[in-house]
């Protein structure tokens, strides 16, 4: 191959490369937006389950457990998304499996939060 | 013809977010839906990115200063407790629907779902967001990221829309005053 050919593959694969979508920062949204929807759930049902736990998630007295809830939540899902996104940027992920695993946490942490569902767990 | 400090509080958390909210959502979706190459041209399509982009965006701003009001703006005052021996509980929401049997269900129900289902929303809509943002026109060619971004948008509605419901009817059946 000579120089000039060489040159005209690196180019052509630069250009191609620019032209692919990359599906990874994609999936690690999805997929870390699950993780929070599910935690949220998770921990409604879980301080409903436990009294100690409810207490550790008051974290403001005014809003009661509620704020330490949505806090714990909004904190595993920024990590996730921070964690998904520097594994899987630049790279492709199969879309269908992240969106298939992103519905079933979805779909769990909807369950969690339905009361005729989380009082099954409540304490006695 | 007046409002209290907390009956405005909540007009503006319901009504005036709740109308934002609804007008992005509705926005966001029919730009997310006509982003297609066979509809559009390469310039429509760039041109409707920034339709989606702002309809996303707002929706997400929305959604998390909904809930952040919500939760520690208007929550605190539905469940501040009663002093003891009160007979007149109409000034403490909670206290009100749990003493009567036959109106519980809105706190035992309603309120618990509305003020744990509320919060998914913001997570969602931020997602999508994000989505449109890094993708942009990119979203037209790929459909199966553009419809799982769709399916997405409309569970952070639906989960606003379910709040949303909740927090009106609670409203009528004990209003924060």
């Amino acid at each position: 191959m000579t120089t000039l050919q060489a040159t005209e593959q690196k180019v052509k694969t630069a250009v191609q490369e620019q032209a692919h979508v990359f599906t990874g920062a994609a999936a690690a949204a999805f997929i870390g937006s699950g993780i929070g929807v599910f935690v949220m759930g998770f921990l409604t049902t879980l301080s409903e389950a436990s009294s100690g736990i409810a207490n550790l998630l008051n974290w403001i007295k005014a809003a009661g457990p509620l704020s330490g809830k949505t806090g714990v939540s909004v904190i595993v899902w920024i990590v996730s998304w921070l964690i998904l996104n520097n594994a899987w940027k630049g790279q492709d992920y199969d879309l269908k499996k992240a969106f298939t695993i992103t519905l079933v946490l979805i779909g769990l942490g909807f369950l969690l939060t339905f009361p005729p569902f989380f009082v099954l767990f409540a304490a006695e | 013809m007046s409002m209290t400090f907390r009956e405005l509080w909540t007009s503006v958390h319901g009504m005036i977010f709740g109308a934002l909210f609804l007008l992005a959502f509705a926005g966001g979706l029919a730009g997310l839906y006509s982003m297609r190459p066979e509809l559009l041209t390469a310039e429509g399509i760039a041109e409707r990115v920034k339709r989606v982009k702002l309809g996303t965006g707002l929706m997400a701003v929305v959604a998390w200063v909904t809930v952040i009001t919500g939760t520690y703006i208007i929550y605190p005052w539905y469940r501040a407790p009663a002093p003891e021996g009160l007979a007149d509980l109409a000034a403490y929401p909670r206290s009100f629907l749990k003493a009567d049997p036959a109106i519980a269900g809105w706190h035992s129900f309603g309120m618990e779902w509305k003020e744990h289902v509320a919060w998914l929303a913001p997570i969602l809509a931020t997602v999508v967001f994000y989505i449109v943002l890094k993708y942009g026109t990119q979203l037209a060619e790929n459909r199966q990221m553009r419809n799982a971004t769709m399916v997405i948008y409309m569970l952070a509605f639906a989960s606003a829309a379910i709040a949303g419901l909740f927090g009106a009817l609670i409203t009528k059946a004990a209003p924060v005053m």
